[in-house]
């Protein structure tokens, strides 16, 4: 593992639950590292599979996409949606020879921040275990 | 002429500016492209914060504004209105969250000014693709819902019904009072609870706005400010509601004094919680009005304070402001029955803040209740007696006190069962366990879901005059928009591109509310722009990416993507 490495990882959280559960990580000052840059989504379900492979290509070293627990999707199935799209893209991803590790799906409610910066912080962990994304090398992205 | 951005950096006094280099920040922003001018300031969402904005859109002839601050979830509405003041569409602003997501949440200040950076480049590539938007409204539903009839629960309902809406009430116990109900005079002027209490339920009960559930509880919530859609139900039916607003009053739990074994609560009869004593000396208590103990007047009585309170030990940091108050209070009431009594309060510091409590604590010691300064380590059993052994903190000596009854001032804790509540309505808790208002200082009663407002306990310990003042709050917050009759809604909606749709309708099977529809004629599909919620699916769904969610287009977002990798 090397030490000095420090993940980048590109969140797509949805507005209802996990952007709110983030900022709760925030207004309760919870600290974690700062590996993380979030981008504000409405749903999970709007998570398209190009914004999860773009980052990849472009060196990224993992994905995360926060939604709603089941059943308390804002847009009520949004995240189900979410769950299947991820659960086929993460298989296509395998396929074309890509860690799909480095994409996680995670369910984050609005009171979760304690969740929220924890989910970062194992992330951040395994992704240092994992090194950094083999496209930077292998295709200099 | 392509976009002219403004970016502003905020300070937020220091709570950003203490771990962001702000200045750093801004210097950033003003070398990239299409930004026009950058700036930094103390507040932003302050008057002259703002004011500078609006000054800068007329001068720089800006057209898109970057604010880099707290989480749009507290001032993008502010924020909003104020570009749209000074002529811009609400909609060509962005945020960048560098407090929520940065300052608040990393310690070195290099990492966290580089990340903010990044965020605020993200935004800025965002702004540079935004397009104005039309604001959209939806009708509201004239009526409130209020969880918990307690005061605060009863007073919320009261004021919402008697400005003419109809309030749905629900109880879960089978009376309406809550806490009130157990207790017996008030501090500080020992006026007794019963009739105040009393009218107050009769009024509820009476209000024809009112519809009262009571044994009842709330099982589901859908829906967002200004069209909720509750389920509730009692022993026998299950209703369903449509409300525009929602008070939280849900109340509170007192501490369990078990946890505490060195006190011997549940081990000793005499020794009780603050609240058992509210019935020992109630009229309709064992005693009939007057304090027996076991069938006899006790002799020496020790009040114990914060029990649960500013106690780590237990998990329980803050102070419950309330315990000082109804101490001194019980302390008064066993003088003024039993004058030959002797009475002790061990305390470790009296908080007497509020309107006549200062006052009040001197007559209460003037009556000749001794306040004693130390904590108690244990209570043992000696014959029929008690006894209590202490430190006094003061003359730095340790003491013994005998008893024939121990009162111990419970803390107010959260209701046990507020997780469930906090998950039907999304509702944040603080680290203390009460829910959690939008803004400590400036939003004391709304919470960060819209159309969900908090009144009373279950956001705090507070005394019965706070509690009905925060309730209060909480019915004219929750009224707004009843009043208003209208909400904005998001503008944000799907939108289908005619020329690229196949008209294959794989967007309508995926659309919870069937706001996609063919037309005939053309071939391709239609969007129901009231009935779109933006929430987005369909556009992922579109095999031909004929379908894009406005203000979270694809080039918007990959253009965020591009700037944080
Ligand atoms: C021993 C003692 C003495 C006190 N003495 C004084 C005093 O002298 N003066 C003073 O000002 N204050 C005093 N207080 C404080 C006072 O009790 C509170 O200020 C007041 O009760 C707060 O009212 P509330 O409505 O917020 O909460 P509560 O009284 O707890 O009422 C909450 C209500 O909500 C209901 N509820 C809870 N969850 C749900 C749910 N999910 N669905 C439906 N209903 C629900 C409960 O059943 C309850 O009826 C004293 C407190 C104690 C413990």
């Amino acid at each position: 593992m090397n030490e000095d490495f420090e993940p980048k990882i590109v969140a797509f959280l949805c507005n209802w639950c996990a952007y709110t559960g983030a900022d709760l990580a925030g207004t309760s000052r919870i600290q974690y590292p700062p590996n993380v840059r979030i981008i504000r989504m409405m749903c999970s379900g709007a998570v398209d599979p190009v914004y999860v492979i773009k980052p990849l290509l472009d060196g990224a070293d993992g994905v995360l996409i926060g939604g709603c627990h089941p059943g308390d999707c804002h847009y009520q199935e949004g995240n189900y949606k979410a769950r299947r799209r991820v659960a086929i893209l993460k298989n296509i991803l395998h396929q074309m020879g890509f860690d799909e590790g480095r994409v996680w799906l995670r369910w984050i409610s609005a009171s979760e921040g304690q969740v929220f910066a924890e989910t970062v912080t194992e992330m951040v962990e395994t992704l240092k275990e994992k090194g950094p994304n083999p496209l930077r090398e292998l295709w200099g992205t | 002429m392509g976009p002219r951005i403004g970016v502003y950096v905020c300070h937020c006094g220091v709570n950003i500016a203490a771990t962001v280099d702000v200045e750093a920040v801004t210097r950033f922003a003003q070398g990239l492209p299409s930004v026009a001018i950058a700036r930094d300031y103390t507040y932003m969402c302050s008057d002259p914060g703002q004011a500078l904005i609006k000054e800068d859109i007329e001068k720089f002839g800006l057209t898109k504004v970057v604010v880099a601050s707290c989480s749009p979830m507290m001032h993008e509405p502010t924020f909003r209105g104020t570009i749209q003041e000074a002529g811009l569409n609400p909609y060509c602003l962005e945020m960048a969250n560098i407090r929520e997501q940065c300052s608040w949440v990393h310690g070195e200040k290099d990492k966290a000014t580089r990340k903010a950076i990044q965020l605020v480049a993200a935004a800025v590539g965002k702004a540079f693709l935004l397009e104005p938007l039309e604001e959209r409204r939806a009708d509201v539903t004239p009526a409130a819902l209020v969880i918990g009839g307690g005061i605060a629960g009863m007073q919320a309902a009261l004021d919402i019904a008697k400005a003419g809406f109809l309030v749905y009430l629900v109880e879960k116990e089978p009376r309406l009072g809550g806490h009130l109900a157990q207790l017996g005079k008030t501090f500080p002027n020992l006026e007794s609870v019963t009739p105040l209490l009393s009218k107050a339920i009769e009024e509820v009960e009476g209000h024809p706005n009112i519809d009262l559930l009571t044994s009842a509880e709330v099982v589901g919530v859908e829906g967002y400010i200004g069209n909720f859609k509750v389920k509730v139900t009692d022993r026998t039916t299950r209703r369903e509601l449509k409300v525009g607003t929602i008070v939280v009053a849900t109340g509170y739990d007192l501490f369990d004094a078990q946890l505490k074994p060195e006190y011997g609560y549940g081990v000793y009869e005499k020794v009780i919680t603050g609240l058992e004593f509210e019935r020992l000396v109630s009229s309709s208590g064992p005693g009939e009005g007057e304090i027996l103990v076991k069938g006899k007047e006790p002799q020496d009585v020790v009040f114990i304070q914060c029990v649960g309170s500013r106690d780590k030990s237990v998990g329980q940091e803050y102070c419950s402001r309330i315990c000082c108050m109804y101490t001194a209070k019980q302390a008064f009431l066993v003088k003024e029955m039993l004058p030959q009594a002797r009475v002790t309060v061990l305390y470790m510091d009296v908080r007497a803040y509020g309107k006549g409590f200062e006052e009040f604590y001197d007559q209460v010691r003037g009556e000749g209740v001794i306040y004693r300064r130390g904590n108690p380590s244990e209570i043992y059993k000696k014959g029929e007696r008690l006894v209590i052994r202490a430190e006094d903190t003061l003359l730095g000596e340790p003491i013994q006190l005998e008893a024939d009854l121990v009162v111990l001032a419970t803390g107010i804790t959260p209701r046990r069962d507020s997780l469930k509540i906090a998950n039907l309505l999304k509702l944040p808790r603080s680290a203390d366990g009460f829910f959690m208002e939008a803004h400590p200082k400036l939003r004391p009663v709304d919470t960060v879901m819209n159309g969900v407002y908090l009144a009373g306990c279950c956001q705090g310990p507070k005394d019965i005059p706070d509690t009905v003042a925060q309730a209060k709050a909480a019915a004219a917050s929750a009224m707004a928009p009843l009043c208003q009759g209208q909400v904005k809604v998001e503008a944000v909606t799907s939108i289908i591109d005619e020329e690229l749709c196949s008209g294959c309708g794989i967007c309508a099977e995926v659309c919870v509310y069937d706001a996609l529809s063919l037309h005939e004629r053309k071939g391709v599909m239609t969007i129901n722009e009231v009935l779109c919620k933006g929430c987005g699916a369909c556009a992922v769904a579109c095999p031909s990416k004929a379908i894009k969610l406005s203000h979270f287009t694809p080039t918007q977002i990959l253009a965020q993507v591009d700037a944080l990798v």
